[in-house]
């Protein structure tokens, strides 16, 4: 538990020296400039456009912040034999992969409380707050898999590219299976093998099309089981991604 | 390098790997399965932020924009599809694709043959309307999915008078050469079935002498075709 803990500690300090907070800040001060900018252009509903852009903007800048730190520190890591170094510690393999996780966990969360701060201008306080628990569950789920793709892949570009498909894909299989299931006419066997394929892919992405909503920001708050049902399916996923991050790394030979 | 055994990997790990994916398995697919429902349409953005979002690629948006707007409310066999849409937001985002792609045809075949089939009047003269409207930014090249649209006036909505508007505007307006003559002379018909038969015989009369028909079958079968209108016309005087 020591080493978790300091594993989690040492990766704070670095995402400190590492500025990320500072670009963390200049990135929320132009994205509530832009915000406010267009509220400035609109001409009704001034406050929903701006807390809706704010928002979504706000969610990709910091999904995009963590992968890119979580994958760029690991590599880096690596590529100085730091990893090597840590794993001759007397504990096991998980050790290291939690007290990384831990830490950038922490990171995660801090960023998506930061994003709270100038969304809370705007907002309804019980809806903000679901928002930020949902970011949370999804930065979560984004720092596993991108945990999971640097120890797989190795390298930055593969990695981030990964879970740049990762992500997207997630977010857009709702849509996706919408139309999959829209065809004009009778489905060939192309049309059911291509839907068939569609649907396996959705069991094995999280639902994160039905995360971080902004309209829980500009009208009523979900209720309890949305976010019961958020939370549910962050567990799951990390117990997989968690899982299948270590099957790789007490395989690998270093 | 090569990797270690699966032996040196815990049992727990294993077991949480299949854990996991098992939970997985079943919670997505335990969950209600999306389908679009039409109050789930939004209004469509405006045309500056759809080219905005097309990252200078607006063609390829356009195509994406209409499968989404295709999935709205199309159940297989439904037998009242796209019933519950809202026609003025979807009139909204088939012009904006339109916008996005003036080339691409899918949007009017979209309006004239999908949602211009749903069984309430008014929703099919609205997508009449917008077909209409459509067709004169590029006549030679949407005159098809007007002339679908007057067939619908004529057979559908027994309108004959707006068929007519719709047969004498790719008269008129769509005159390229591979516009077929069939089209081109869909208002004669319609004025057939009008009964203004003289106003027939005079526009008949008139294509053969421009000169614009040049196929002798083509000729044959107009000049029979006026023989028979003068004959109708001449028919009712001889009962009186």
């Amino acid at each position: 538990m020591p080493i978790v803990a300091s594993l989690a500690k040492a990766v704070l300090l670095e995402a400190v020296r590492n500025r990320l907070l500072w670009l963390a800040a200049v990135v929320f001060a132009v994205a509530f400039g832009l915000a406010q900018f267009l509220n400035q252009v609109a001409i009704t509903e001034s406050r929903e456009i701006q807390a809706a852009l704010l928002a979504a903007l706000l969610r990709v800048a910091v999904v995009s912040i963590v992968v890119t730190f979580v994958i760029t520190s690991m590599v880096r890591e690596s590529s100085d034999k730091v990893t090597e170094l840590l794993l001759s510690l007397p504990a096991p393999r998980a050790t290291y992969f939690f007290g990384k996780f831990a830490g950038y966990a922490a990171v995660a969360l801090i960023l998506a409380l930061l994003c709270a701060l100038p969304l809370a201008l705007f907002t309804d306080p019980g809806g903000l707050a679901i928002w930020v628990v949902s970011l949370v569950c999804e930065l979560l789920i984004v720092t596993a898999m991108s945990l999971f793709c640097v120890l797989t892949l190795t390298q930055v570009v593969p990695a981030f590219a990964a879970v740049a498909g990762f992500y997207l894909l997630s977010r857009s299989m709702g849509a996706m299976q919408i139309i999959a299931g829209a065809a004009l006419q009778e489905p060939t066997l192309t049309d059911r093998v291509v839907n068939a394929i569609v649907e396996l892919i959705a069991l094995l992405l999280p639902a994160l099309d039905r995360m971080t909503q902004t309209t829980w920001l500009l009208d009523s708050a979900p209720g309890a089981s949305t976010l019961g049902a958020i939370v549910g399916q962050t567990a799951i996923y990390l117990v997989l991604i968690g899982a299948a991050a270590l099957f790789d790394l007490y395989r690998k030979n270093f | 390098m090569a990797e270690r055994s699966i032996a040196r990997v815990p049992r727990l790990v294993l077991a949480l790997l299949a854990l996991g994916l098992a939970a997985q398995i079943a919670l997505k697919a335990s969950s209600p399965q999306p389908r679009a429902k039409a109050e789930d349409l939004a209004p469509a953005p405006s045309i500056a932020a759809l080219r905005l979002t097309s990252f200078g690629d607006p063609v390829a948006l356009a195509k994406a924009l209409m499968l989404y707007l295709q999935a709205f409310d199309y159940q297989s066999g439904s037998k009242v599809p796209y019933h519950d849409l809202d026609y003025g937001r979807l009139e909204a985002w088939l012009a904006r694709i339109l916008e996005l792609d003036p080339r691409g045809q899918y949007p009017l075949l979209a309006a004239s043959r999908l949602y211009a089939e749903v069984p309430v009047e008014e929703k099919q003269r609205r997508m009449l309307d917008f077909v209409y409207r459509q067709f004169f930014v590029d006549p030679n090249r949407r005159w098809p999915w007007l002339a679908h649209a007057a067939a619908i006036a004529k057979h559908r909505l027994k309108d004959l008078p707006l068929a007519r508007r719709y047969a004498a505007a790719i008269q008129r307006h769509a005159t390229a050469d591979d516009v077929p003559l069939w089209a081109k002379q869909m208002e004669i018909f319609i004025l057939e079935d009008m009964n203004e038969l003289q106003t027939a015989r005079i526009m008949i009369g008139g294509y053969i002498q421009s000169g614009k028909v040049k196929d002798p079958a083509e000729l044959r079968f107009l000049d029979e075709r006026l023989k028979q209108l003068e004959a109708r016309i001449r028919e009712p005087r001889k009962s009186e």
